[in-house]
Formats: structure tokens, C-alpha cells, sequence
């Protein structure tokens, strides 16, 4: 047996245990769900039929549908709004803060990051609520007259889903901005250009990586996301993974909720067809 | 254009800390609602949250998860890397992609997943379920970390190692693991992070001995009230304090 042969197999055995542990209790978890998908659930009985009944019926029952629809349109919106708000900052922070300052500025950015999660939707709940603080503060200077609903509605999750991945999307493109050489922007402007033209034509199609890395990672993570949209949307218009829940909770339909996960699953699948090209995760 | 960008700066700063500041301050309300106007201060929720045995034992289960689940997700995650980063394997490419894939599905389907198969076998939801699911989860990212980390030179040193006679385990521990300290201390506390405050998997996958997150948001059904302010504070808190600690110790010696 060579050298190279025994370093192979030191080397396989090293990666084997992780292998081991993500197949047994992901990869085998998520087939058994793809079957059980193709399953129906007859009074408590899960019965294998092979079908696809319950896609199927995902398309047609305009309630299961219209979750698919929600879930896009609150995502789509979602990762849209943080970019634009996420940009502009991470650009600031790489290139109007003092460099000195820049390291404690961007983990101010990001610091309701370590609030926990649930607490941080809670909190949204109250800053938005009827009696909350932005009424209180847009009645006290005379914007409106009465506290308008925003709770448990669909602005609601929007907001607290923003909040979230603003903190995410600056990390990902101030890391990709600091990387920029300055040579860049000295080249375009010794060669002419303003220095809106400048951001515009040379510095923004450069960061596409970091953009579209923490885009797809919010794709990910909003379309998935069930606490979100259950603490500050409510009831009113469901989310897939709040249909999901909802199957599972109610009447414990496994064969649903698992159709309902495959096609979230796809839909991750596409956003990431869509971004891949631009996706450096490893250097983010 | 400076003034925009300050402008700016203080705008967008504002919509970040505003429920962070909002969660704080009406922690100390006196009145039983947490809304204006404020009326305290008190530490009164504090006691109360505290005096909980049930949020105590969450908090003790949560830290339990926590540290375990990221040692092990750091120990399987640690070896992959080291196995992938040295040889070129048949098949490296498939098994990086098997390895970080968990990290590109919701946790949601992970838990839907795990919760069926244990329900086949008759497992029991418990912590253990909930830990084997957040090891899941962390495998990805330590192993991301650390693969990226492994440079040559480690290689290089890895290799002059063994040429001296060091046995495998002696490479690892010895030679590997310090030269990557750095990473190997992101990679635990994001992952302790991550398991600490993760939601759905420990909803889906406990019954009877909860997790924090789990114990906070049966607390939300209650309705509003300052106490879920002070316990969402106090982890607010102790996460800072651990980040701060980071700061200061490891990733300022990393730099120089």
C-alpha cells in the first residue's frame, strides 16, 4: 500500500463521522419525508398510496395555495427592502467611518443579532402595537389622529423580518466592500467619471457577490421562518411554514406538512439556481 | 455627502436599536402592561422571571443543549475539515456538498424531518432529540469555518509532524487544534449561539423538558407583560457579556 493510499484512508476516516451523522439524521430524515409526502393521512391512519394527491391538492385548494403566494410575496419584499437599506449603511460604514471606528461600528449594526430570536419578534410586537411607541410618538407630534393596525397584518412581518436581515445583508456586503481594492474607484475617477457614476457603473456591480450572498441567505432563511409571521402577522394570511405547523398541530397531517416542506424546499432550490453564480459563501 | 451619510447613519441606527431599546427600558415598568407611558423604575420582573422554576430549568436545559450540541457539532466538524482539507479524496466535491447542505434547508423541514423519523423509531421528543437535531444543524457551519481556515501552512506543519514521528491523534491535537484555536473558538460559541437560541427544531422535538425559546414563547401567549422584557434582557445581556469577552481575549490576540 503507497503513502498516498494511507493518507486517503486516514482522510476518509476523519470525514466519515460527520458523513455519518448528516446522512442518518438529515439526508434519510428529508427521503422518508419526500415518501411520506406521497402518502394520506385516512382518520389517524397514514396510508402509502404513491400519489400525488396532495401536491395535488396544494395547487387546487385555494387556501394551500394562496400560502405559496404570501410566502413569496413577503419574501420577495423582504429581501428587496434590506438590500436597499442594508446597502447605503454597509457603504457608510466602509467608507465614511474612520477606519478605527469602522470594526466597532458594524458590531453596533449587527448587535440586536444577539437578542434571542423569539424575544426579538416580541419586541417588535410591542414597538408596533395599538398603544405601542411609534403610535404614541407619530400621535404626540400630530402625524395621525388615532393609532392605526399595524399588528397582524402583513406590514407587521415585514418590519420585524427587515430589522433582521438589514443586520444580515450589511454583514455580508460590508465584508465584500472592504475587500474592493481603492484602486478601483481611483481608476474610474481618473478617467473621468463623477463620483455618482462612480458608485453606480463601478463600485455597486462589484459588491453583486455580497449582495447576492446575503440575498439568497435571506431567501432562505424569511421563506423558512415561522415565528416571525406567526408573533407580528397573527392569523390573517397564512405562510407556508405556518400552514406547515398548522398541519401538524390540528390534525397531525405528516403527509401535508411534508408536500407543503417539499415545495419550500424547491423553492430554496430556485432562489439558489438564481444567485448561484454570484455565491462565494466561503468568503463571506 | 458626509452629512446624508450621517443622516443616514442615525436613521437606519435608530429602526436597528429601537425594539432592543424598547424590550430594555419597559423591562423595569412598574405597571403590569409594557407600553407608555413608562412608569418605573422597578426590578420587580426581574425577581419574578428569577423566581421561576420553569424558566430556570428551560435556561439550565438550553445552556445544557447548548454546550454539548456544539462540542460535538465542533468535533465532527473539526475531523471533516481536517480529512477534506489535506487529500484530495474520489468524491470530495459530493461529500462537501452533503456536509454543508443542512445549512441551506430550513430549520423547519429539518425538524419536520427528524420528528417523523423519531415518531417511526418511537423516540420520545426530549432533549436528546432536540440536541441530535441542533447538532445537525452546527455541523455546517463548524465545518465551514474551519475548512476555510486550513491554509498550506498548516498543512505544511501537519505534515513535518508526522515526517518527526508524531502519531495521527499527536497531529491533531497537538499540531492541528492549536494552530487553529482561533476558528475552533468561532466555531464553538456561534454554534453554542446558534443552538442556544434556536426555536423550531426544540419546539418541534421536546416535550416535557423545554428549552428557553421554547418556555419564552408559551410565555407570549399569555399576553404581554414586563416579565417576558426581563428575561428576553437578561439573554440579551449574557450574550453581549460572552461577545465582549470574545472581543477582548481571543479575536484581539488573533490580530496581533
Amino acid at each position: 500500500m503507497t503513502i498516498e493510499h494511507q493518507e486517503r484512508r486516514r482522510a476518509f476516516g476523519f470525514v466519515t463521522p460527520a458523513l455519518i451523522w448528516t446522512c442518518a439524521f438529515f439526508l434519510v430524515p428529508f427521503a422518508v419525508m419526500v415518501l411520506l409526502s406521497l402518502a394520506h393521512l385516512e382518520g389517524r391512519e397514514i396510508i402509502q398510496t404513491y400519489d400525488l394527491d396532495n401536491y395535488v391538492k396544494i395547487f387546487t385548494e385555494p387556501s394551500l395555495f394562496k400560502g405559496i403566494v404570501v410566502s413569496l410575496e413577503i419574501t420577495l419584499i423582504v429581501t428587496v427592502i434590506s438590500i436597499l437599506l442594508a446597502w447605503p449603511l454597509a457603504w457608510i460604514i466602509a467608507t465614511q467611518v474612520p477606519q478605527r471606528y469602522q470594526r466597532l461600528a458594524i458590531m453596533l449594526a449587527v448587535l440586536p443579532f444577539w437578542t434571542s430570536y423569539v424575544v426579538r419578534s416580541y419586541a417588535w410586537a410591542l414597538v408596533l402595537g395599538q398603544n405601542g411607541v411609534v403610535m404614541q410618538a407619530l400621535i404626540g407630534i400630530g402625524i395621525l389622529d388615532e393609532p392605526i393596525q399595524i399588528m397582524a397584518t402583513r406590514a407587521a412581518t415585514i418590519i420585524g423580518f427587515v430589522h433582521f436581515f438589514v443586520m444580515l445583508l450589511t454583514l455580508t456586503i460590508y465584508s465584500n466592500l472592504i475587500q474592493l481594492s481603492p484602486n478601483y474607484a481611483r481608476a474610474a475617477a481618473d478617467l473621468g467619471a463623477s463620483g455618482w457614476n462612480t458608485l453606480r457603473l463601478v463600485i455597486l456591480p462589484l459588491t453583486l457577490p455580497g449582495i447576492m450572498t446575503g440575498a439568497f441567505l435571506t431567501f432562505v432563511l424569511c421563506i423558512g421562518d415561522y415565528i416571525t409571521p406567526q408573533i407580528l402577522g397573527g392569523n390573517n394570511e397564512l405562510t407556508m411554514p405556518q400552514l406547515i405547523m398548522l398541519q401538524l398541530g390540528r390534525r397531525g397531517d405528516f403527509p401535508m406538512a411534508s408536500a407543503l416542506s417539499v415545495i419550500l424546499m424547491m423553492l430554496v432550490t430556485l432562489a439558489y439556481a438564481a444567485t448561484a453564480r454570484w455565491l462565494k459563501m466561503e468568503r463571506v | 455627502m458626509r452629512i446624508l451619510s450621517w443622516a443616514y447613519l442615525a436613521a437606519i441606527f435608530v429602526f436597528i436599536f429601537l425594539p432592543v431599546v424598547v424590550l430594555v427600558l419597559f423591562s423595569f415598568q412598574d405597571s403590569r402592561l409594557p407600553i407608555p407611558p413608562f412608569d418605573g423604575p422597578t426590578l420587580k420582573w426581574y425577581a419574578t422571571v428569577l423566581a421561576d422554576r420553569n424558566m430556570m430549568e428551560a435556561l439550565a436545559n438550553s445552556l445544557l443543549v447548548a454546550l454539548i450540541s456544539a462540542a460535538i457539532a465542533l468535533l465532527l466538524g473539526f475531523f471533516a475539515a481536517q480529512g477534506l482539507s489535506r487529500v484530495k479524496l474520489p468524491g470530495s466535491v459530493l461529500m462537501r456538498g452533503v456536509l454543508i447542505a443542512p445549512m441551506t434547508v430550513s430549520y423547519l423541514i429539518i425538524a419536520l424531518g427528524l420528528l417523523t423519523v423519531f415518531n417511526n423509531l418511537g423516540f420520545r421528543p426530549s432533549l436528546w432529540t432536540t440536541g441530535i437535531g441542533h447538532v445537525v444543524i452546527n455541523v455546517p457551519l463548524c465545518f465551514a469555518i474551519l475548512f476555510a481556515a486550513m491554509g498550506d501552512h498548516q498543512k505544511n506543519a501537519e505534515r513535518a509532524a508526522r515526517d518527526l514521528g508524531a502519531s495521527e491523534l499527536q497531529v491533531v491535537f497537538l499540531v492541528s487544534a492549536p494552530m487553529l484555536k482561533p476558528a475552533l473558538l468561532a466555531a464553538y460559541f456561534l454554534a453554542v449561539t446558534f443552538s442556544w437560541d434556536e426555536f423550531i427544531i426544540a419546539f418541534l422535538l421536546t416535550r416535557f423538558d423545554v428549552t428557553l425559546p421554547v418556555e419564552i414563547w408559551s410565555m407570549l401567549r399569555s399576553g404581554l407583560s414586563p416579565a417576558t422584557n426581563a428575561i428576553g434582557s437578561l439573554v440579551f445581556l449574557v450574550s453581549i457579556a460572552i461577545l465582549i469577552i470574545l472581543e477582548l481575549t481571543v479575536f484581539r490576540k488573533s490580530k496581533s
